[in-house]
């Protein structure tokens, strides 16, 4: 079967920053910048982009490009042996997928919402009692919450639209109609929040520079998170995506712009939401908002703001929802179709068979996070992903490619096509400086879950939901690398 | 805003979308983007 390819260089980096651009940009970034030593936090946010970020951008451009399949059969062309590596990943972005979608379906609600601010004046009640019926337990479901399943249907419908008509005319497209769109909502956002009353005292709190905590060893972990997390790398996205580059693309330049681009993106989402807080501290008499980040940063307290704001309160609170529902398709896009092209590789499957059969499959899936526990559960899983699944299947995607892999074999491959080269900081940088970092952050988020089980949920569901969950995927990997492969490899 | 605050906002967006610009005109110079 004949591979599909990108229309143009353009529609690769679109798509490309659309996976990379994702709701952590807008919801995370700004406040750990704000928790990790304010403007001081760019320093080593930069170093991180420029050791790590970046560089592992370039591997995983290099290799989807030179071994042409998604990351099970990248792997497995490198080296048998490494088959599961490519298939954990892919179960990573499975897991993801299922509930990354719920999350954009809240965004898709809270449109119509915004539209009266149905929210009234307290919005964390309405968030978590009206809108999600948030019960105390993951095990207590009380039902689904039928305007969250019907936006999560929508959701789908689109995510199988896309999917279903290919690389070229479904993802390519897509992307180039939803970055345009959410960088022209962010930019509207962004003046209309910088122009209201106190949002100087917010950028004061994001962009202040306390340099003595670059010293603190945990501020550069945080910045190294960051990087990593934000940049789709190590589940498989970036190895699916430049496999349908065309022979003579260029590797190392895409790499440094879909870097570059995303770090600017989650800059302006700062200056955007912390302008916007600088308001509310206004508007309170100083008082910081409770809550600064994730989904209660979205849900919560931006609705908050909207109900602050002298006019256009519906038009922000549709163009912030707008947003939230842009950036998250185009990463939920990508990381969709990670998983739908490494099955339709290793069983010679057609596109239309397995994106039909996926969207089934994942969409009752996802279900499960639109009951009453719904966000406990999301909760749960996300933390495991990202702190355990993630960063080990990065760690050891680094150690295998670094040490017991020719990145000259890589070199060889990229140079004659990009438009420059790099040197040996590359080949440093993923051997050495990559892997010492995520090994520290492994170990550190390890005995952080072992001393102080996460949340307050009761081992049960830490059990079954976290550590079963990675248990789950790993053991999943392995048995699926057992499986012939219909193609030759 | 303090000094401070107002060169650390001008380096991160100097430095992100500077690097973006730089590297897309490079992109435009070599190939057809």
């Amino acid at each position: 079967m004949k591979r599909e390819q990108w229309g143009s260089r353009s529609g690769f980096i679109l798509s490309a920053v659309g996976s990379a651009i994702g709701l952590g940009n807008i919801w995370r970034f700004p406040y750990m910048a704000y928790d990790n030593g304010g403007g001081a936090f760019l320093i080593p946010y930069f170093f991180a982009l420029l050791t790590a970020g970046i560089p592992i951008l370039i591997l995983e451009f290099g290799i989807g490009h030179k071994m042409k399949g998604s990351a099970p059969l990248a792997f497995a062309r490198i080296n048998k042996k490494w088959e599961w590596l490519g298939w954990w990943q892919l179960a990573i972005s499975f897991v993801i997928s299922i509930y990354y979608v719920v999350i954009i379906a809240w965004a898709f609600n809270y449109i119509w919402f915004s539209l009266f601010q149905s929210w009234g004046a307290e919005t964390i009640t309405f968030f978590t009692e009206n809108f999600l019926g948030l019960t105390a337990s993951p095990s207590e479901f009380a039902g689904f919450r039928m305007p969250i399943v019907g936006t999560v249907f929508i959701v789908w419908a689109i995510n199988f639209l896309v999917l279903f008509s290919g690389v070229k005319k479904g993802i390519e497209l897509s992307n180039k109609i939803f970055m345009p769109i959410l960088i022209l909502l962010l930019l509207v956002l962004l003046i209309r929040s910088v122009s209201l009353p106190g949002a100087a005292q917010g950028l004061e709190l994001l962009f202040k520079p306390d340099f003595s905590r670059i010293l603190d060893a945990r501020v550069w972990v945080a910045a190294y998170g960051q990087i990593f997390f934000s940049l789709s790398i190590a589940f498989g996205i970036m190895i699916c995506y430049s496999s349908y580059l065309p022979e003579k693309s260029d590797i190392v330049n895409n790499a440094f712009i879909t870097g570059f681009v995303n770090c600017g993106f989650s800059l302006l989402s700062g200056i955007t939401v912390f302008g916007i807080i600088g308001f509310m501290m206004h508007q309170s008499g100083g008082a910081l908002p409770a809550k600064l980040s994730g989904v209660f940063l979205a849900f919560a307290t931006l609705p908050e703001a909207v109900n602050q704001l002298p006019v256009m309160q519906t038009v922000v609170g549709v163009l912030f929802f707008l947003s939230l529902v842009c950036a998250g398709m185009s990463s939920e896009i990508s990381i969709s179709e990670t998983v739908v092209s490494g099955i339709m590789d290793k069983f010679s499957l057609s596109r239309k068979k397995v994106v039909t059969g996926y969207c089934l499959v994942a969409g009752l899936l996802s279900l499960v996070f639109t009951t009453g526990s719904g966000l406990l559960i999301l909760d749960i899983v996300d933390h495991f992903i990202n702190n355990f699944n993630i960063v080990f299947a990065g760690l050891i995607e680094v150690i295998l490619l670094g040490w017991f892999f020719s990145l000259r074999t890589v070199k060889d491959h990229m140079h004659p096509i990009s438009d420059f080269n790099v040197g040996v900081w590359w080949n440093f940088c993923i051997k050495v400086l990559t892997p010492i970092v995520l090994g520290v952050t492994a170990v550190q988020n390890l005995i952080g879950d072992i001393r102080t089980p996460y949340g307050d949920y009761s081992l049960a569901a830490l059990a079954t939901l976290g550590w079963g969950v990675w248990g789950a995927a790993i053991g999943l990997s392995l048995i699926l690398s057992t499986v012939k492969w219909k193609q030759p490899v | 805003m303090t000094t401070g605050a107002v060169l650390m906002m001008i380096f991160g967006l100097s430095l992100t979308w500077g690097g973006a610009g730089v590297c897309i005109a490079i992109a435009i110079r070599k190939r057809d983007i």
